[in-house]
């Protein structure tokens, strides 16, 4: 049984994961968490931009915005993040001061919102057109058609895609250590691993990993419940009624047909 | 309730409380890239009368319609709207003096009946919410639907679905009404009830051009019938005089098929 403990040495080394737990916690799972929701939050924003200039009617806004989406889901994640990250340090450092961290986020804000832009861009294209029709018809303009009426329903088709985009995202968030965290910056993937450099085995990312797996997997089943949900729609449960019930409420109901409303 | 009878003289209707404008096409021509799938229509529509437009699929009735509130924008040809030219106005000031039903109804599924409604009053008309939503309430119950609110339309049945539609684009008080085949996609039996609810309109005033495959209706209350086929106006006038006395061979054929 010589492999048996060897695994256990190198994965399930459980004094070297309570040794990292605190750190995992407190810095780690911190980190990711922030930096994650940040670049979503950020993310959401100008991929909402970019999907609403995406079908613009205006070319002048819909090619900036296939080039920019082009760009941003068409490069690796490490090589967009050391661009930028080290890029623009110096302007960076007279915002955010020395620390890579805001950069970090930005670098992932930029590509999530490639990916977040197409997202949306689907949705909302996925409404019936008979939607905008219907408030043009009325008199509302366009841009006000969009945003009362048809990227809501577009919005709320997408979040099962969403949310697998934030997904990866937390995913995506552990490579933002190739630009030299300060050590309290350090999300789960560089806690995990300047651990399992003083340990000598790589219990404390198996620890890791597992921290990210306690993010992640719950959210994909949300997904999945999302989803159902509303392919199935949620109904008030109703008996079938008869048609001819109804034709008897209008002959009863209809005051506009006999006038005597007026 | 029967269909109205014929309303030769809507302006002497007891209950008169819209007053439609005068809507007048001259030399429509319309056309999908390099399709031109209406050609010279000319048609004038009195206010307070009811205009039926019938015609086999593919003769440009729906983009007719669609080119008085300018949802598509006609090529060539003017469009008056009470004596001025609609093609002058901004489209979105003209839409808000036409009201438009649509045959898939067009309900904002995520707004109940009455939001469906109040949606336009205070986002275009400027209305407060509430004063929105009174107004709203005030239109469904004008089409026999002030329980059913609260209700979203995949809770309704289709002809409700239609009458909140009706509602909707009347709360904006328009001037004229187009109708795209508002009953081809309803049960059987609710179709009378959306007819009679359009044919009182068309009693208390309002101008309506209606695309319609319902000959009954057509027959009944129009004022004028007009026939289309292949993007032109092959035959208009009185409605008796076009079912009972086609003149042109294609409506002969067309009514030998539809009745």
């Amino acid at each position: 049984m010589d492999w048996l403990n060897t695994i256990i040495r190198t994965f399930f080394d459980f004094g070297a994961m309570a040794e990292v737990l605190p750190q995992l916690l407190g810095v780690g799972l911190l980190n990711t968490l922030i930096i994650s929701i940040a670049a979503t939050v950020i993310g959401l924003v100008l991929g909402m931009i970019v999907a609403v200039m995406g079908i613009s009617p205006s070319r002048w806004l819909r090619i900036p915005a296939r080039i920019y989406t082009d760009l941003f889901r068409g490069l690796p994640a490490i090589l967009t993040i050391l661009l930028i990250g080290q890029g623009f340090a110096r302007f960076s450092q007279s915002i955010f001061g020395p620390s890579p961290y805001p950069l970090g986020i930005i670098a992932l804000s930029l590509i999530a919102s490639a990916y977040i832009g197409e997202i949306f861009r689907a949705g909302i294209q996925s409404v019936d057109k008979g939607q905008g029709e219907a408030c043009r018809a009325l008199g509302m303009s366009y841009a006000k058609s969009m945003a009362l009426v048809v990227v809501p329903q577009g919005i709320r088709r997408v979040l099962p895609a969403l949310v697998n985009q934030f997904i990866a995202i937390v995913k995506d968030s552990s490579l933002v250590y190739f630009l030299g965290l300060l050590v309290s910056e350090r999300e789960l993937f560089r806690v995990g691993q300047d651990a399992a450099v003083l340990s000598g085995n790589l219990s404390p990312l198996v620890l890791a990993g597992i921290f990210y797996l306690v993010i992640t997997v719950p959210l994909t089943h949300l997904v999945n419940y999302f989803d159902n949900r509303f392919r199935t729609g949620r109904r008030r449960p109703a008996a079938p009624s008869s048609g001819l019930k109804e034709v008897k409420e209008l002959d009863a109901a209809s005051p506009l047909i006999t006038g005597s409303n007026t | 309730m029967s269909l109205a009878s014929n309303t030769a003289n809507p302006a002497a209707s007891q209950n008169q409380t819209f007053h439609g404008s005068s809507l007048e096409l001259k030399n429509l021509t319309m056309a999908y890239g390099d399709i031109e799938v209406l050609r010279n229509v000319s048609l004038t529509v009195a206010p307070g009368t009811t205009t039926c437009i019938i015609g086999p699929s593919g003769s440009g009735k729906s983009t007719l319609l669609r080119g008085v509130n300018r949802l598509h924008e006609p090529k060539s040809g003017d469009v008056l709207l009470s004596g001025e030219s609609a093609l002058k106005v901004k489209p979105d000031l003209l839409r808000t003096r036409i009201g438009m039903v649509f045959q898939h109804f067009n309900l904002f599924p995520d707004h109940t009946a009455l939001e469906n409604v109040a949606l336009a009053l205070w986002s275009v008309k400027g209305m407060s919410k509430a004063e929105a939503r009174k107004r709203a309430h005030r239109s469904l119950s004008e089409v026999g639907l002030a329980e059913r609110a609260d209700h979203r339309p995949r809770d309704l049945s289709g002809g409700q679905q239609q009458r909140v539609a009706i509602a909707r684009a009347l709360a904006m008080e328009p001037e004229v009404m187009l109708f795209d085949e508002a009953t081809s996609a309803l049960d059987p039996e609710l179709v009378k009830g959306v007819l009679n609810l359009m044919a009182g309109l068309g009693k208390r005033g309002m101008t309506m051009l209606v695309v319609t495959h319902e000959m009954g209706f057509a027959r009944k209350v129009a004022d004028q019938v007009v026939f289309m086929d292949e993007g032109e106006v092959v035959e208009a006038g009185a409605p008796g005089k076009l079912f009972d006395n086609p003149s042109s061979e294609r409506l002969q054929r067309f009514l030998s098929e539809v009745l």
